[in-house]
């Protein structure tokens, strides 16, 4: 049988739901769906991936432990090439960008990174270029075939399969003259904004740092990350960690909620893949608010907090 | 000991794309280096100073017009320049054989600078290649790098506010992010010196690169159409904050 391996990434222990999307791309009725996994363990994972269609799992084992791109993408590829996998999906994820194209170098193999559609079978992908401005139809040729997916592009849709676990031992030979010392966290880090599901993002609006806990006391009760538009960050509210646009953060939340940011085309070639938008500013000739799902025209200080109230009620 | 600085030649982001050909664009728009390059042009001019008998060598593959790009690397601060002619597109497999070629045919890497990705066509992954090709270690997104003799102490941007810290032996490549320095924008003397600087120009042919069995072509672009329909949230701030709950909870199921 035809088989496609998933890159598969863990979030405190448990499969990202982004990843189940990825099963749900290539899903098809004579195609066996590989999950890969490296360091992890794998017995937490598996009725999660079963529920989506994984119908087996290897568990990749290089006896090394923590973050190491070089050595975790050889070992990826060992295990492709052991087990005969010539396609690969993985996440267009902060994990993707440097997995996939570093698997893709080793087998020199064609890679699309942030793939909106996977036709695995005539090797076919769509995917943005030129920020976002046109959508181009790529083929790829060769003998093994990478893709990386736009996180939820594609919605997950249960498959319910069964899979077995199938280890792979892999003796680990650190690459030479590359070595990560340590993985630190800075001020607006650990959001794991390019993956949030939600964002609620200040602007100008904002007029403040010490405002943005009211999107803080909102976020909370949704599991939101919070991201801001340029100018906060330039007038030195939020740290560069928060911005989202052309020249920081790249998102596709399911729902994107921005407030008192005017949508500059800046801002909106990196949101505006969002699967809905609301927006909340007091102009409503306000760029974004013709670009919009849903718009308040409104002042957000009477808002947030009746939001905030609102959550708290609904989560409880 | 070279520092080169691999850049590419892009529409400006702000500029209309216009698709003429079934894959192609209307190219009489502005086109500018790459803006992520800057960074890697910024830091290769600065770490020059701190070796003697270094040059700064800025390549790029792309058609003549792509000169425009290389004079802006060398009003940076490249001291010159090579590019690689070619009128065909050329996907990222073919562009790393050609930037790894023209490399070891001029000269003994130190560093080599690409940027983390081009917004053109958003690869993500010619650095990959590059550093395959060369048989070099890769860090991609840097935004921090401390040369020592033999070694480079990088810092590179995983996720937002996520920080890998690397040591690498060099030569190595290293692809720039946004957060590694402040783009040295040329002054009027900058780009006046510029001119004078040398462009060697050679063909993609005369390189004589094996073609690669592999690659990736670009079938058809469209426009991406915006498909929004904005409506209203109206009523009490209690109506709206209401409202945005619903929304979040049957119809986005977020929550």
């Amino acid at each position: 049988m035809r088989s496609i391996g998933l890159l598969i990434e863990l979030k405190n222990g448990q499969v990202k739901d982004t990843n189940f999307g990825m099963a749900t791309a290539v899903h098809a009725q004579d195609r066996e769906i590989v999950a890969l996994m490296v360091d992890t363990s794998v017995d937490t994972a598996k009725s999660s991936l079963e529920t989506h269609g994984v119908t087996r799992i290897i568990n990749i084992k290089t006896g090394c432990s923590g973050w190491n791109p070089s050595l975790q993408a050889d070992a990826v590829a060992a295990a492709m090439e052991a087990f005969a996998i010539d396609s690969l999906v993985g996440l267009t994820s902060p994990t993707g960008r440097e997995l996939l194209p570093r698997i893709a170098a080793k087998l020199d193999a064609p890679l699309i990174m942030d793939c909106l559609a996977i036709d695995p079978e005539a090797r076919r992908v769509k995917t943005s270029q030129y920020s976002g401005k046109t959508i181009a139809t790529i083929t790829l040729n060769g003998n093994h075939f990478i893709y990386g997916l736009r996180p939820n592009a594609v919605p997950a849709v249960k498959q319910p399969a069964n899979a077995d676990i199938v280890d792979f031992e892999w003796a680990a030979t650190p690459e030479d003259g590359y070595q990560v010392i340590e993985t630190r966290m800075e001020e607006g880090g650990g959001q794991f904004l390019a993956e949030a599901d939600i964002i609620i993002s200040g602007g100008r609006g904002m007029k403040s740092g010490e405002n943005f806990s009211l999107l803080d006391d909102c976020a909370r009760h949704m599991g939101a990350a919070i991201g801001a538009s340029r100018v906060a960050v330039d007038n030195g509210w939020v740290p560069y960690a928060m911005q989202v646009g052309q020249t920081g953060v790249k998102v596709n939340p399911k729902v994107y909620i921005a407030v008192g940011i005017s949508g500059s085309i800046q801002h909106f070639a990196g949101m505006k893949t969002a699967k809905t938008i609301i927006a909340i500013n007091t102009d409503e000739n306000a760029a974004i608010m013709a670009n919009c799902d849903y718009y308040v025209v409104g002042d957000l200080f009477e808002i947030l907090p009746e939001l905030e109230k609102a959550l708290a009620r609904a989560v409880s | 000991m070279n520092i080169y600085v691999c850049v590419k030649h892009v529409p400006d982001s702000a500029a209309t794309i216009t698709i003429e050909g079934p894959n192609t664009i209307n190219e009489k728009i502005t086109f500018l280096v790459n803006p992520y390059d800057e960074h890697a042009i910024t830091e290769a001019a600065r770490i020059k100073a701190l070796k003697t008998d270094t040059q700064v060598v800025a390549v790029c593959l792309g058609k003549a017009a792509a000169e425009n790009s290389l004079r802006s690397a060398m009003a940076m601060g490249a001291d010159r320049a090579i590019l690689i002619e070619t009128d065909k597109p050329a996907d990222s497999i073919l562009t790393a054989r050609a930037l790894a070629a023209a490399i070891l045919a001029d000269g003994e890497p130190w560093i080599i600078f690409t940027g983390k990705e081009s917004i053109d066509s958003e690869g993500m992954q010619t650095q990959f290649r590059l550093a395959a090709n060369l048989g070099l270690p890769v860090a991609t997104n840097v935004v921090k790098l401390d040369v020592e003799e033999k070694t480079v102490t990088v810092e590179c941007e995983r996720d937002p506010g996520t920080i890998d810290v690397l040591r690498m032996a060099v030569p190595a490549v290293l692809a720039a992010g946004k957060g590694l320095n402040t783009p040295n924008y040329p002054t009027f003397p900058d780009i006046v010196k510029s001119r004078k600087k040398p462009v060697k120009k050679i063909t993609l042919d005369e390189l004589d690169i094996k073609t690669p069995a592999a690659g990736m072509r670009i079938d058809t672009l469209e426009p991406a159409v915006e498909s929004r329909n904005p409506k209203p949230l109206s009523g009490s701030a209690a109506e709206i904050a209401e409202r945005i709950v619903d929304i979040l909870k049957n119809e986005a199921k977020v929550i």
